[in-house]
């Protein structure tokens, strides 16, 4: 191995994988590296190659990105139209927002139903500790879909809920086919990845600072305030980006559950792919989304860096 | 490069090197999209790769696409006690959705049933193969004046053979819509859904609409007084116009939901596919809450339609699906499938099997009078499907 290549291989590694990255551990590595680049990369160079076709009736239903004209010359035809038409159409950009604004309402509040409850698994005894996490993980031990549907037998117009307010002779309520339900069903659904990464935080939490606060004459709540949550802001950060991003893009909620003002992009790009047999357009509106939700967290991730960074020195 | 801002394009001539790929990628890496609807994993979301279907010719198996709701509960069986092929059975709602399918390509089903009107284009499209009529011995119970109209789609009924009809029209509460409208009110009109001043009555008992553009609007059209089939663009705007008027009334747009709804009074006003309201009727009279059904083919008219059976080009297993065919033009299957599903059968020598009931329903086997003021819808081109979609994409959301 000569010197020349020594740092540049070194600069290689050390950009990807951090400092320290030997070429035993390049093996290790390949096998994600791998995995990523099959099912994650190449499928995104197929969306981002579609999206810059149009549609055409036929098999496949788009026009081609290369075509080979009189004497061998190749031609690379690429539309911007389905870009355009999503910056231009207010369909498009009313779906974004409003997949945006439900995620973050849905986030918020499973924040505040998630803390406590981590909060108070984090500070449970042993065996009963685990018995608690036990019972958060638990939905997912039957299929999503099917907790999903059940939850409209609970807001159906002679559901259970509404079957309850029935005895206290109230009106029943329209919950089904409404935005609520959506949020209800958001909020239900991704709890558990909000309350698990609170939870790991949490219960990291070095008690001993609590008591020492307190010592110190600190009410309960100023202790909350200046100590742990400052302390589980990494599991606030982390379990937001759990619920938010799926949120964003869900699809099987508010087809189930929402009606059809409830606007989100996940729905759009379901009909423009299946209604409409329009795959151009369907992958313009999945990598915008791609990019709608990456920069914020890019943006985020850098933050909460600088902040972690900032503590450390 | 040479961007073209007019129409949104970007030009890149690149001379050789001349490896000039056609399909740059495999089309079916797309189909990613969470396929809830589907009962056995039969087009698995990475079908693209197709690692998963080496089949062999001898394998024993028939993938059937068919609606849902829409076929009698022992015929798959009885099937394949008399052939030994194994059905694998899925079920759609919705012919857009068919067509989706279709052109991904690699669907790995072996029998489909679009209706005509989308039979027609997808024939075009070269997405199925001709059926080998010699192994079709039972098209000779096909009824003849139903073959005619399906020529109409598929001359000489090259591709595909019918296997019910039925029209598309409204369902309804009895006591629902009479509480709201009045005891003497007309239930056979388009009025209950189209006229906002009767629908905006009915919109807390819950009014639904198929999700289905093409039928949407050709309804929407018929009422206006237009022609159903119109291609123009004053037409279009028109229907849409209509649709979105009655948008704020609607709680829904689905095409398989408002049967169980229906049935357990959920919604009160549905725009359905005859025969789903009958098994919402069914299901309600079953359940015993006093819950009343009725389907109505609207005095305006309504749209008649065939669902037809046709093998894919790229079908799998071409010979087990022409033996499933020709077992479901059978007269006894045929007509056992008609006696679950209250569709009319395509299948002439069936109907003395028919239950009389079924036969003299005028809203399954309408009188020649209501006959008349049924209409077909022809195949829309697809510059005029795009137009289409996009509009009830605006109708649909509410924008």
């Amino acid at each position: 191995m000569s010197q020349s290549e020594t740092p540049l291989r070194t600069r290689w590694y050390t950009k990807l994988f951090g400092p320290g990255a030997a070429s035993g551990r390049a093996l290790v590595i390949f096998a994600p590296v791998a995995w990523l680049t099959v099912f994650f990369v190449v499928p995104l160079a197929v969306v981002f190659g579609i999206s810059l076709a149009i549609k055409e009736f036929g098999r496949p239903p788009y026009s081609d990105l290369l075509t080979v004209g009189e004497g061998g010359t190749v031609q690379l035809t690429l539309h911007l139209s389905n870009y355009l038409r999503i910056i231009t159409d207010p369909l498009y950009v009313t779906a974004y927002l409003s997949s945006i604004r439900i995620a973050a309402i849905s986030t918020i509040v499973a924040l505040l139903i998630g803390y406590p409850m981590a909060y108070f698994i984090a500070r449970a005894r042993d065996p009963w500790r685990n018995v608690l996490l036990m019972l958060v993980i638990l939905p997912f031990w039957t299929s999503f879909l099917l907790r999903v549907y059940a939850l409209s037998g609970f807001m159906r117009g002679n559901g259970v809920i509404n079957g309850l307010l029935g005895i206290f002779g109230i009106e029943p309520i329209q919950m089904m086919q409404t935005d609520f339900a959506v949020y209800v069903g958001i909020v239900y659904t991704y709890l558990p990845f909000m309350v698990l990464p609170l939870f790991t935080t949490l219960v990291k939490l070095d008690v001993s600072l609590l008591e020492a606060s307190a010592d110190l004459g600190a009410k309960p709540w100023q202790t909350f305030w200046s100590i742990t949550l400052p302390l589980s802001l990494p599991g606030i950060a982390a379990g937001s980006m759990l619920v938010f991003i799926p949120a964003i893009g869900e699809f099987v909620i508010p087809s189930l559950l929402g009606g059809p003002s409830t606007l989100m992009i996940g729905r759009v790009l379901w009909d423009e792919f299946f209604s409409n047999t329009n795959w151009p357009r369907a992958s313009a509106v999945a990598v915008a989304m791609l990019l709608i939700v990456v920069v914020p967290i890019m943006l985020m991730q850098r933050a909460q860096d600088a902040v972690v960074e900032g503590r450390t020195r | 490069m040479r961007l073209d801002a007019a129409n949104g394009r970007a030009h890149w001539n690149v001379t050789p090197p001349g490896a000039a790929s056609r399909a740059p990628f495999a089309p079916s890496l797309l189909t990613f999209a969470k396929d809830f609807e589907m009962k056995t994993p039969l087009a698995l979301a990475l079908a693209g790769l197709s690692l998963a279907t080496p089949v062999l010719a001898q394998d024993q198996v028939v993938n059937v696409y068919n609606w849902s709701d829409y076929i009698a509960e022992d015929t798959l069986d009885r099937f394949t006690e008399e052939t030994g092929i194994t059905v694998n059975y899925d079920v759609f709602d919705s012919n857009e959705l068919v067509e989706a399918k279709l052109l991904a390509g690699n669907s790995g089903y072996d029998v489909v049933v679009p209706s005509g009107f989308f039979l027609e284009r997808q024939i075009a499209a070269g997405l199925f193969q001709p059926l080998d009529k010699s192994a079709l011995p039972n098209l000779e119970n096909m009824d003849p004046e139903v073959m005619e109209s399906t020529a109409s789609h598929d001359p000489g009924n090259e591709y595909g053979v019918d296997y019910m009809w039925g029209t598309t029209g409204l369902g309804y509460n009895v006591a629902e819509l009479t509480e709201r409208l009045g005891e003497d009110a007309a239930l056979d009109t388009w009025d209950l859904l189209f006229d906002p001043a009767t629908v905006e009555k009915l919109a807390d008992c819950g009014v639904t609409m198929l999700d289905a553009p093409a039928e949407a609007y050709a309804a929407a059209l018929n009422y206006l007084g237009l022609d159903p089939n119109s291609e123009t663009e004053e037409d279009l705007a028109a229907a849409e116009e209509l649709l979105a008027s009655v948008r704020p009334y609607i709680r829904y747009y689905h095409s398989s939901q408002y049967i169980d709804d229906l049935a357990n009074g959920e919604i009160c006003l549905a725009m359905g596919y005859s025969g789903d309201v009958f098994i919402a009727e069914a299901a309600a009279e079953e359940a015993g809450q006093g819950i009343e059904i009725a389907y109505t083919i609207p005095e305006e008219g309504a749209l008649k339609w065939f669902d037809m059976f046709a093998i894919p080009a790229d079908a799998p297993h071409p010979e087990a699906a022409h033996e499933f065919i020709n077992f479901m033009l059978r007269a006894d299957i045929a007509a056992a499938n008609t006696n679950y599903v209250y569709y009319a059968s395509g299948n002439e020598a069936a109907l003395e099997l028919i239950d009389e009931e079924v036969k003299s329903d005028p809203a399954i086997y309408p009188t020649p009078e209501v006959s008349e003021n049924l209409f077909t819808l022809n195949a829309h081109t697809p510059q005029y499907d795009e137009m289409l979609t996009s509009s009830w994409t605006r109708v649909k959301l509410g924008q």
